[in-house]
């Protein structure tokens, strides 16, 4: 029986953080992916994760989607405890049903989109609103015709996943994950799929949404340039750590960790 | 030994009763094979570790042994614990029972044909258990499944033949009776297998027909 | 009676109908691989009228019942002047109705092979039955050998069927044993286990040995164990 006494039941105050991690550890057997993760993310902020592939940064992500199980520690998602549940003043693993009224806080875009392909666009994003969120089929629509315009995919609303580009369909999973009105945003990797010449149309969109939402929001990505654009702070990730954290001018202008110098000028050798 | 005509005509009557007898056999045998194979897929599918193991070897069992053995098994061996069983209700059950082996089989190739970034997808939408299975899973399981699903109704189809061992008024028994009455055993026999073979070569036809629309109307 | 009991008295017969099984196996093993390398290599033959025997052969074999092939051959064909023993019949028609099946997987792990090794055979010079032989069917055989596993089974179970006209085989021992003994659940109980450690234990492994070692030899990874 773990101990998590050392955990508060809840994060209170004003400016308590959107998200936080606390002492989080993941592990694949003997193989440590994330060890010892404290982050915290403000509401409204946007993180990049950047770092060499294996250092568990799409991890991050997929934790706090609840996509996988934490070995130890507790995330917090709005100052309610997400891996964890209170049970007698106590925290406890969470169970289905506790995950099932934490994870509406939460939506992500993946890097293969995972759109359903036996659904239109509209179809698509409807699906959650309506059989998750039981709102009315009418409400919904209006709703995701609403974020398929903002991605500039209204045009396309009927067709299948099939019939869509990569671009395109990286869009309407963007407008799907919006339409459940999360508070944290997740993107994984959404650009590395998509070929060269469709990778700015899912770039505005996400630049569109920092600039007129204030989501909070966590990115895995491979572009540093953008990563350096939009973020209001990069982290990179080493060996299950972070290394280096900062306002991306500064991480990416004056780098203080070797680690981070050398990744930072492999990835410009590469361009 | 000539073909006789005469004689063709004559038990024909017969043989079509038997047709539909065994039509009926294989309808009730594939009803009962979806609903049980689809227990068996999702037991198999269930969290505990103990039931998928038990579910799996029990699966195996059934495939890897004989239908007919299975039928004598039923008709022979439920009397003995009190049950009395039809002819009928035992070549039902075992041939349900055997054949919801294999269909297991084609509902867990369907549902793991579907991509693990469609569960993922699912979760990330908050959706539950349930709602992952009927919405998401299910309906793209669905086009895969169905080619194992249609041959093994054909298969049913072709082996209904054995239920005649313990006393089903199918074809073979209609045949094997008629031949013992008039000792002419070239008509029947070949009639047996003209029935069956324009009824399976159609059926295939038939089934694969089928799944096209499904994919298409699925837009697959 | 136990089980075990049972088994200790009726052993002999049990054993022997096990061995009139294994051997109809067998030689319904070796008459199928014949038959399905023919016809599955007949329906691919250029020549219209070697196409047309194949396809009139595989469907008619797999569009009617084994049963239905095994009364033809057996009862009707002595009426046609050929007259063939039950055990002689047992086997053929078991051969006969897998062959068809084979013939199917003979096809398709042939179309399996890529493209470009017809026509790097081409290439070098080959005459198109070398080419076929040396090159094609070796990976063909790779890529269908799985399938061929679960043919195998159904081989098997499909022998059960011999006894339907009196071959003396398991399922006909058992049969017999319980109309003289009532012990039902015993005889029917030890036959579905000894079907079941045929399949299981000698027919399955030994199948997967055969893929690993066919693959080994033509220089590829074998699947890994346990893998289905």
């Amino acid at each position: 029986m773990q101990d998590f006494s050392k955990f508060p039941l809840e994060i209170k105050g004003k400016n308590r953080p959107m998200v936080s991690f606390k002492k989080v550890r993941k592990a694949y057997g003997e193989l440590v992916v994330l060890d010892n993760l404290d982050l915290d993310v403000a509401a409204g902020e946007m993180v990049s994760i950047i770092g060499p592939s294996g250092s568990g940064k799409t991890t991050v992500l997929r934790m706090l989607m609840t996509l996988e199980k934490i070995n130890d520690g507790v995330i917090y998602v709005d100052g309610q405890p997400l891996t964890h549940m209170p049970k007698d003043d106590k925290l406890v693993w969470a169970n289905q049903r506790y995950l099932r009224t934490r994870r509406a806080d939460i939506g992500m875009c993946f890097q293969h989109f995972n759109l359903f392909p036996h659904m239109t666009a509209l179809e698509n994003c409807m699906e959650g609103p309506v059989q998750v969120l039981r709102i009315s089929k009418q409400d919904a629509r209006a709703r995701s015709e609403e974020l398929l315009e903002m991605v500039g995919m209204i045009d396309k609303k009927d067709e299948h996943p099939s019939r869509l580009s990569g671009g395109q369909q990286q869009r309407v999973a963007i407008a799907r994950a919006l339409a459940m009105r999360p508070k944290v945003m997740l993107f994984d990797e959404v650009t590395s799929a998509l070929d060269p010449e469709v990778i700015g149309e899912v770039t505005h969109v996400i630049r569109k949404l920092v600039a007129a939402h204030n989501l909070t929001m966590l990115m895995v990505t491979h572009q540093m340039g953008f990563a350096r654009d939009i973020s209001d702070r990069v982290c990179f990730f080493y060996g299950g750590q972070i290394e280096e954290q900062g306002p991306p001018a500064e991480l990416f202008g004056n780098p203080k960790k070797t680690r981070t110098q050398q990744f930072l000028s492999a990835v410009r050798e590469a361009i | 030994m000539e073909w006789k005509w005469e004689f063709t005509w004559e038990i024909l009557p017969r043989l079509v009763v038997a047709t539909g007898n065994t039509l009926v056999a294989a309808g009730a045998g594939y009803a009962i094979a979806i609903v049980l194979g689809l227990v068996l897929a999702l037991a198999q599918r269930a969290p505990s570790r103990v039931l998928t193991f038990i579910v799996r070897e029990f699966v195996e069992f059934i495939r890897s042994t004989p239908l007919i053995l299975q039928i004598f098994f039923v008709f022979y061996v439920a009397p003995q614990f009190g049950i009395r069983l039809s002819p009928w209700v035992s070549g039902m059950i075992a041939i349900g029972l055997h054949y919801s082996a294999y269909l297991s089989e084609v509902y867990r190739g369907g549902i793991e044909s579907v991509a693990k970034g469609q569960w993922e997808a699912a979760t990330a939408l908050n959706m539950t258990a349930l709602q992952k299975y009927r919405r998401i899973i299910i309906p793209q399981s669905i086009p895969p499944a169905l080619a194992g699903m249609g041959n093994y109704l054909v298969g049913i189809f072709k082996d209904t033949p054995m239920l005649s061992v313990i006393g089903v008024a199918e074809l073979i028994h209609t045949a094997n009776a008629i031949g013992a009455e008039h000792y002419r055993f070239l008509e029947p026999y070949t009639l047996v297998g003209i029935i069956f073979l324009a009824i399976s070569l159609p059926a295939a036809g038939f089934i694969r027909l089928f799944e096209i629309y499904v994919r298409r109307k699925i837009r697959l | 009676m136990t089980l075990f009991e049972f088994i200790s008295t009726y052993w002999p017969r049990l054993l022997s109908g096990t061995g009139i099984t294994v051997i109809q196996f067998f030689l319904a093993a070796a008459l199928g691989v014949v038959i399905s390398l023919g016809a599955g290599l007949m329906k691919l033959a250029p020549n219209r009228i070697l196409r047309g025997f194949a396809i009139t052969y595989i469907e008619i074999f797999r569009g009617t019942s084994l049963v239905v092939q095994l009364y033809w051959i057996f009862f009707v064909l002595p009426l046609l002047g050929v007259t063939i023993d039950k055990f002689t019949a047992g086997y053929l028609a078991v051969g006969m109705n897998i062959g068809a099946y084979g013939a199917e997987l003979v096809r398709g792990g042939i179309l399996s092979v890529p493209r470009g090794q017809w026509e790097a055979a081409l290439a070098i010079g080959m005459s198109p039955a070398k080419r076929m032989r040396r090159i094609i069917l070796p990976q063909a055989l790779v890529n269908m050998l799985p399938p061929w596993g679960n043919l195998m089974i159904e081989l098997l179970k499909g022998t059960a069927l011999v006894s339907l006209i009196s071959v003396a085989d398991l399922m006909f021992e058992s049969r017999q044993i319980n109309a003289s003994t009532y012990l039902s659940a015993q005889v029917f109980g030890a036959a579905l286990l000894i079907y079941y450690i045929l399949a299981r234990f000698f027919v399955t492994p030994f199948m997967r040995w055969l893929e690993g070692f066919m693959a080994r030899k033509i220089g590829r990874e074998a699947r890994g164990v346990g893998a289905n």
